[in-house]
């Protein structure tokens, strides 16, 4: 599905991020692990095609992403690429359903309300479709970050530590949701995390910083 | 969802900071609007009393005040000429009419003016019931004479002696209305007109014969009333352009009479008014100056704050041009709602003061108009808009994504 070679990337001049050769295959779900700064994020941006790596070849779908001019690169991203940030990041100023409608015009999609409300519905959402982001609990402004990450039907679905703040019961109820989502648009999945309580549950594992 | 919905979403996130800033720019523009349509209505209605009139000429003295006594009916004259010279000039072969005017009394405030009925014509007066005057004391009141003493068809009025404040009255020679003007948006419309020889007749009779302080108001600097066979003005219309550079220094130099020309005077009136209007309008911009330099403040605040939000769109899909233009638009929209806001505003304050200020009665100054400089005023007052929000959009243009989502 994407493949990485001979990736390093350095704020200044010190090296945050090198990797050789990595990929993954369609509807592979992968952990990267790693201590705090071993470039976890990093990967995750570069994967996202937000950061271009300083050296190296980035290829998703077959698509070399340092090959696509600018606004089709954020076209790409919008349209095959749905991410979920640590700190969610929901527009404060949109309503839940806005939040996913945006995501679908800023992607160049058609505008699907009705997909959007199924979605969020799904995700036992469907009576906070029209609240604003600050009145929703943690673990529903999580659902709703994932809900406005696939409901475009990525093929590449990012997450930043998205257990990382949470206990045990929920810390495995986001995961489900992220797996599941996963799952039902066969997308791949990659998670970005330091948590290992989540270890067990990925086959495919990337580790960073040396540790093991 | 649009760019426009992302952009009022934005705009109701912070209701009251946008309300403020819609309103600064409001007052500025309806400043303005305001300042337009008095001048404008203004300079419209002393082009249209002077419409026709190519030239003065009345007794020396200041030749604004001769323009504004005998054009517009606003000042007292500067004196009288006899008839004789009045005739003399009539027979100038550079000129093609003469209209004869004789002031001196009032009727409610109203100025009664002895005139022929070329006078008439040349505002395009109508009546509206009856005819004009034939007979001496016979009189034709204006529209707005007409309304405001409600005058019908053989009403007998009298005039008071003297223009600007009530005087004695002429009891003895009552005129009978025979009949009314229809409105003509001009000077006409606040007049009595009567026959020149209506009013020698009453200055020549009754309570004047005994006036013994005729010298009395000479010397105090006022004029001396009307005589028999005396006229307070000539308005005339020149034959060929070339009257114009011979007949006013031909006129002048005759000791005793005066030759103005109102589209000059008009224009140095306008232009005395037009320091006052520069000043306001002077203050108007800077309002409206204020109001970008807060919708730039907002924009820019609000753009610290959303660094965030910018970032997702991004990574959401959304190009660096398309952040430009949400931000743009939102800079527009505050823009055209001030626009809007104060251009209503702007037309509703000209209604309500055309109404209440004394003044402005007279010559109607009405809110429910468009004038040309309003266009001007939109087009400046949305550029406004944008370039106040150009700074903030090229910054939300440059946001580096990654930076700010890596942020903690």
């Amino acid at each position: 599905m994407f493949a990485l070679r001979k990736v390093r990337h350095a704020y200044d001049i010190q090296d945050v991020l090198r990797l050789d050769d990595w990929s993954v295959a369609q509807g592979e779900h992968w952990l990267i692990l790693g201590p705090s700064g071993s470039g976890k994020t990093t990967l995750l941006h570069i994967l996202a095609g937000i950061l271009a790596p300083s050296e190296g070849s980035v290829a998703i779908a077959g698509q070399d992403l340092d090959k696509l001019p600018a606004s089709e690169l954020d076209r790409f991203r919008g349209r095959h690429i749905g991410i979920v940030f640590q700190r969610l990041h929901l527009i404060p100023s949109l309503t839940v359903l806005d939040n996913l409608l945006l995501a679908q015009y800023l992607a160049g999609a058609a505008q699907d309300a009705n997909r959007a409300r199924v979605l969020l519905t799904s995700l036992g959402l469907g009576d906070k479709a029209h609240s604003r982001p600050h009145a929703l609990s943690f673990g529903q402004s999580q659902r709703a970050a994932v809900a406005r990450a696939v409901v475009n039907k990525p093929r590449l679905i990012l997450a930043d530590e998205p257990t990382s703040n949470l206990d045990d019961a929920n810390a495995a109820a986001a995961l489900d949701l992220l797996l599941q989502q996963a799952g039902a648009c066969n997308a791949t999945l990659v998670i970005a995390t330091h948590d290992r309580r989540i270890r067990q549950r990925f086959d495919h594992r990337i580790v960073l910083g040396g540790e093991a | 969802m649009n760019l426009l919905r992302l952009s009022l979403a934005y705009i109701r996130a912070r209701a009251l900071n946008s309300a403020l800033n819609v309103l600064l720019l409001a007052l500025g523009v309806a400043t303005i609007v305001v300042l337009l349509l008095f001048t404008q209505q203004l300079a419209e209605r002393l082009e249209r009393d002077s419409k026709g009139i190519d030239l003065v000429v009345g007794a020396k003295g200041s030749p604004l005040q001769l323009i504004l006594s005998s054009v517009y009916h606003v000042d007292i004259p500067t004196g009288n000429i006899p008839l004789s010279d009045a005739e003399k000039l009539k027979a100038n072969p550079l000129i093609k009419a003469a209209v004869p005017l004789a002031l001196g009394d009032s009727y409610e405030g109203f100025r009664i003016v002895g005139t022929n009925h070329d006078y008439v014509s040349l505002y395009g007066g109508r009546n509206s019931e009856g005819r004009l005057w034939e007979k001496p004391y016979e009189a034709v009141v204006g529209s707005e004479v007409g309304q405001h003493a409600r005058l019908k068809l053989g009403d007998k009025i009298v005039g008071s002696h003297g223009i600007v404040e009530a005087g004695e009255k002429h009891e003895n020679s009552p005129y009978t209305i025979v009949g009314l003007l229809a409105p003509s948006g001009t000077v006409l419309d606040r007049l009595v007109l009567t026959s020149v020889e209506s009013v020698w007749e009453i200055h020549g009779q009754g309570p004047h014969e005994e006036d013994e302080d005729e010298d009395n108001t000479t010397s105090t600097g006022k004029p001396r009333h009307l005589q028999p066979q005396e006229l307070t003005a000539l308005l005339i219309q020149y034959a060929s352009p070339m009257a114009a550079a011979i007949l006013p220094r031909q006129v002048n130099s005759q000791s005793a009479l005066q030759a103005a020309s109102p589209a000059f005077e008009s224009a140095r009136l306008l232009n005395l008014v037009g320091v006052g209007v520069q000043a306001i309008q002077a203050f108007a911009l800077i309002l409206i100056l204020c109001a970008a330099l807060s919708v730039f403040i907002a924009l820019y605040n609000a753009l610290r704050e959303r660094s965030y939000d910018l970032a997702v769109m991004r990574s959401l899909g959304a190009s660096r041009t398309k952040l430009l233009a949400a931000i743009l638009i939102e800079g527009l929209i505050l823009a055209a709602g001030g626009v809007v806001l104060g251009l209503a505003l702007g037309h509703v304050l000209t209604e309500v003061l055309g109404a209440w200020l004394q003044a402005s009665q007279r010559v109607h100054v009405t809110g429910w108009t468009l004038v040309p400089g309003e266009l001007a005023l939109v087009a400046a007052a949305l550029a406004v808009g944008v370039i106040s929000a150009l700074l903030p959009a090229v910054m939300a243009y440059r946001t580096d994504i990654a930076g700010v989502l890596a942020r903690r």
